[in-house]
């Protein structure tokens, strides 16, 4: 962060305020305010009874947090959260990645059409999608299975298998959101010198050394910012299953959010539905912090 | 990966698996439009096709007569316009606020408002529901654009690029008596152009394409939103297979011309804004 | 409008911004006021509409809108509606629904109504339907199409599998399923019983007089001896591979399924009278037929329902109390409660009639299909009426799962249903106790 070489005067000062005020105001009203009150909702059992008569809430303290704890429900959907994330982190940056070193490869032709292609999911309507990947992953009629068919794989009941449901919707996610991720990772390769790789050359390095001992290290921030963006973007998993499995098969499928919402929305368990919300922020934010002290950590 | 060696195989291979990553990547799409064609039942035929046997737009007629998709259509484009409109403005304002004008705990503010990135939005949402309930706003648009109508990231971004304004430019402008507001207006705008159309595009794609809020907020099937009038299609017209992917071709289409039509500067700007740290 | 282009927005004046979103705030009130808004649920809510143009013939007054909701969101779309105040004058609600809006406060009573009215009498309703919509005492709904579950099954491929006559008899049932298994050999089914759906287990429970409940709905009950055997019953059907375990969300087209014989017994409602007359192919026009639920032969004498019960489903017209217009909305649910109206819905639906006098009618009495359906809807029982009916429902479906997949023990789905049961009812139990704090 640049630090300021003149002090502003009051007048600026003034003028600060009138320009953040209408943007602070919708934020801290319309966004911090209700996190506030779902933090104050989250230790009562406002439901449908407090609904009808306010004077049947309770203060409850931290007994929706532990009730959570017990639940099986919960638990199933905060193990599927982690292991979408967990699978479907690694696998966007993988693909994106990839897909970045070909599109900047100097090989490759029509860099523009291919860049843009690989963008598209990323800007089409989530339920749209996955509306469209309803059918694609239909066990008979379905794209997926016939092209698995074609080389010799079996088909497999792609949503409606509790073993598979997940990976299916991870599969999604990775084909929706890898074009964004690969926009950013082509900036970053672009930004490396390509002095660099020529001193290599000549040093006799072949190219995955190159790849290990140039780009990765560089490719580091970029790395960072891509992992925490997709690492942030799906613990909230919610339009993919809400649309395409109710959570199902099996509660396969179920994550945080959806969870939130059929306990807050469906049923009007308001209390254990910011319980839920602020668990997930929890994840999140130690997440987050694992995930940046270990890629920072690693570029020493 | 850069080779040193030069061989016929190296850009074979390269360009073949481009070619390849493109063919999967636009596979569903492809064949929702396909589908989207099709006359009814085919799409989910044994085995599957992939080419209509012939092309009907029957199921476009269906969606704008008998399911007034076409008012969805102006729903998203009522929302999505109004919520760029505002954000465009309170997020610039803000945002250009953060990145040069000077005043004490500037730092310190921005950075615990870049913390609130980390919030997921759901937690808000019920007590907001409640909050529109109070104010009167269920089930009407000013209720889905009034908490769009400014953002973190937004501010984040307008502030990444605002940084490169040069000092001396305002300090000057400052010097020969003119307001704030208007070297706002008359200096600084033009000069966010770019940024401003990454943020319009962005806030656009974003609004067209929410689902969660229009759906808990707009109670009127009149006011549905595209995304929202789509998943209550799937909730009764599942086995209708041919209809759904009209539905989401027409979802689909307008974003993705648009995206097509501005991808230059939409693209420069999230490259941008986010690589400086 | 401008779209995403900096120098355009600008050019906007904030003049023109002010009206856009006045116009948008003003939209609540949008078009037609003064006309009685009707919410339908489903396919009903589409078919309603062309009831209406009769309705507006008599009373050209008054004006109605019609909303059609998805069975899915509808019960979300109801509560947020209440929540934000945005309710409308009438609606269908499922009349397992009603204690939780009756708790809420939401519905008008419509008790004395009823007792004014020339048109609707308790009397001419199928008696387990009516008591549906009574909650503690209130009428808080007028029955308009009734539910209940009854057996469709190929009539042809029974015959094939050697069986005369469609089962009366949970045995006689078991024993058709495992012929007609044995002849349609592997990747095809007896019967299809969606896993995700509660009706099914719950009817056998309440077939067997299970109580599913406690009394006054304070706890789960669902470990009876009586539960216990319906649920492993239900639970033998998948094991032996005599139904297939998939949810719903995992049957693309049940009609062509139902056509090829992959399946050929299925228990659904009388929607399907008209789907499978529309879906099916018409060389199947005669090869399906309906039938009254087999019967249990066990259970607890003098617990509610009994032998051969099927649900006492069916939606309800319901006025909230939230309504302006409640006198012209209650012409409309009178309206809509005549017999020959009830008969157009029938045609036009293929909903059966609440009243019984609408079943007099040539279209329903000679139709042999619907037979079977007044036949069962003279032996209904209804699931404990509380607001948590809902939730518990969709628990039992939830629980049983795993026992059909083979992952857990009937034994230990009930008892896992049972605790997470009295989980939920802690509530209950608790407004119960201050309700009779308060009455002491």
């Amino acid at each position: 962060m640049r630090v300021e070489t003149r002090r502003g005067t009051p007048a600026e000062a003034r003028a600060a305020l009138f320009f953040l005020a209408p943007g602070l105001f919708v934020i801290v009203f319309f966004f911090l305010l209700p996190i506030a009150a779902s933090f104050l909702l989250s230790v009562t059992d406002f439901d449908l009874y407090a609904l009808a008569d306010p004077s049947n809430a309770r203060v409850t303290g931290v007994s929706n947090y532990r009730a959570l704890l017990s639940d099986p429900v919960f638990l199933t959907a905060l193990k599927n959260t982690l292991v979408f994330v967990l699978l479907g982190s690694p696998l966007t940056v993988i693909v994106a990645l990839s897909a970045a070193l070909l599109v900047n490869a100097r090989l490759a032709r029509a860099k523009g059409f291919f860049r843009t292609t690989f963008f598209a999911p990323v800007v089409t309507t989530l339920v749209a999608v996955a509306v469209v990947f309803r059918y694609v992953y239909h066990p008979r009629f379905g794209l997926l299975n016939r092209g698995l068919t074609l080389i010799g794989l079996p088909a497999v009941d792609w949503l409606g298998d509790p073993r598979f449901a997940l990976l299916a919707i991870v599969l999604l996610a990775v084909w929706k959101n890898f074009g964004f991720s690969t926009i950013l990772f082509v900036a970053g390769l672009q930004g490396i010198p390509e002095s660099l790789y020529e001193a290599a050359r000549l040093d006799g390095a072949g190219g995955w050394q190159q790849f290990r001992r140039i780009t990765l290290p560089l490719l580091a921030p970029t790395m960072l910012l891509v992992g925490l963006t997709r690492t942030i973007d799906y613990f909230q998993l919610f339009a993919e299953p809400y649309v395409m499995t109710s959570g199902g098969p099996l509660n396969s499928t179920l994550t945080m959010a959806l969870l939130m919402y059929k306990e807050g929305f469906r049923f009007w368990n308001m209390g254990r539905g910011a319980a839920i919300a602020f668990v997930l922020f929890g994840v999140i934010l130690v997440a987050t912090l694992i995930q940046f002290r270990l890629q920072k950590g690693g570029e020493t | 990966m850069r080779r040193g060696v030069k061989r016929l195989a190296a850009p074979f291979a390269v360009n073949a698996l481009l070619v390849l990553g493109a063919a999967l990547t636009l596979a569903p799409l492809v064949w929702m439009v396909s589908a989207s064609v099709m006359p009814t039942g085919e799409a989910s035929s044994f085995p599957p096709g992939f080419i209509p046997s012939r092309i009907t737009f029957e199921h476009y007629r269906d969606l704008f007569q008998r399911l007034s998709l076409g008012r969805a259509f102006g729903s998203s484009l009522l929302l999505a316009s109004s919520v760029t409109f505002c954000s465009v403005i309170l997020n610039s304002m803000a945002g250009y606020a953060f990145a040069k004008l000077r005043f004490p705990g500037r730092e310190r503010l921005f950075r615990l408002l870049l913390l609130g990135m980390v919030i997921p939005v759901q937690i808000a949402m019920l007590p907001l529901f409640l909050l529109m309930r109070s104010l009167g706003l269920v089930n009407t648009y000013l209720g889905v654009v009034l908490p769009s109508a400014a953002g973190i990231f937004g501010i984040f971004l307008v502030r990444q690029f605002a940084r490169s304004i040069p000092d001396e430019l305002l300090d000057a402008a400052r010097v020969d008596g003119a307001s704030e507001w208007l070297i706002y207006r008359r200096l600084v705008l033009p000069l966010l152009k770019p940024v401003l159309v990454t943020l319009g595009v962005f806030m656009f794609l974003g609004t067209w394409n929410d689902f969660l809020w229009p759906l808990v907020v707009l109670t009127d099937d009149t006011k549905y939103t595209l995304p929202v009038a789509l998943a209550n299609l799937v909730g009764e017209h599942a086995q209708d297979t041919e209809l759904m992917m009209a539905g989401s071709v027409l979802t689909v289409l307008p974003v993705l011309l648009l995206f097509l039509g501005l991808q230059r500067a939409y693209i420069e700007g999230i490259t941008a804004g986010g690589l400086k740290e | 409008m401008a779209r995403g282009r900096g120098t355009l927005r600008r050019a906007l004046s904030p003049g023109v911004l002010a009206v856009l979103l006045a116009a948008a705030a003003c939209a609540r009130g949008g078009p037609g006021r003064g006309a009685v808004r009707l919410w339908g649920l489903g396919r009903e809510g589409e078919v309603v509409k062309e009831l209406l143009p009769a309705f507006h013939e008599r009373y050209p007054g008054i004006n109605v809108e019609v909303q059609q909701i998805p069975w899915t969101a509808a019960h979300e779309k109801l509560l947020t509606a209440f929540v934000g105040e945005s309710l409308p004058d009438v609606a269908q609600i499922g009349n397992t629904w009603l204690p939780e809006f009756r708790t809420l406060g939401a519905l008008e009573d419509l008790g004395p109504r009823v007792a004014r009215s020339s048109v609707i009498a308790p009397g001419s309703y199928f008696p387990g339907i009516w008591d549906t919509n009574l909650v503690e005492g209130v009428l808080c709904g007028v029955p308009w199409y009734v539910d209940t579950r009854v057996l469709f099954y190929r009539k042809d491929l029974l015959a094939a599998a050697g069986v005369a006559a469609p089962p009366r008899t949970w045995t006689e049932w078991h024993d058709a399923l495992r012929r007609l298994k044995a002849r349609a050999g592997p990747g095809r089914w007896a019967i299809l019983l969606p896993t995700d759906e509660w009706a099914q287990p719950v009817i056998l429970g309440l077939q067997n007089r299970a109580s599913l409940l406690t009394a006054d709905g304070g706890d789960a009950a669902f470990r009876s001896r009586a539960f216990r055997e319906a649920a492993t019953f239900y639970v033998d059907l998948f094991r032996e591979g005599l139904a297939p375990a998939v949810a719903n969300t995992q049957i693309a087209n049940v009609y062509q399924q139902f056509a090829a014989g992959d399946f050929a017994m299925y228990i659904t409602g009388p929607w399907n009278l008209g789907e499978f007359r529309r879906r099916l192919p018409a060389s199947l026009k005669d090869a399906w037929a309906t039938a009254p639920l087999p019967a249990a032969e066990g259970g607890e004498p003098g617990e509610p329902g009994g032998p051969g019960v099927s649900l006492a489903g069916g939606s309800s017209l319901v006025l909230f109390r939230s309504s302006k217009r409640s006198d012209d909305a209650w012409k409309l649910i009178e309206f809509l409660s005549e017999p020959a109206q009830q008969v157009r819905f029938y045609a036009l639906a293929g909903d059966l009639p609440a009243r019984r006098d609408a079943w007099r009618d040539p279209l329903l009495a000679t139709d042999a299909a619907a037979r079977a359906f007044e036949e069962q809807l003279e032996n209904v029982a209804a699931p404990p009426r509380i607001p948590e009916w809902e939730q518990i429902a969709q628990k039992v479906a939830e629980h049983l799962e795993p026992a059909i997949r083979g992952v857990a023990t009937v034994d230990e789905a009930l008892e896992a249903l049972d605790k997470d049961v009295s989980a939920l009812l802690t509530k209950r139990r608790w407004v119960l106790a201050q309700k009779a704090a308060h009455a002491r």
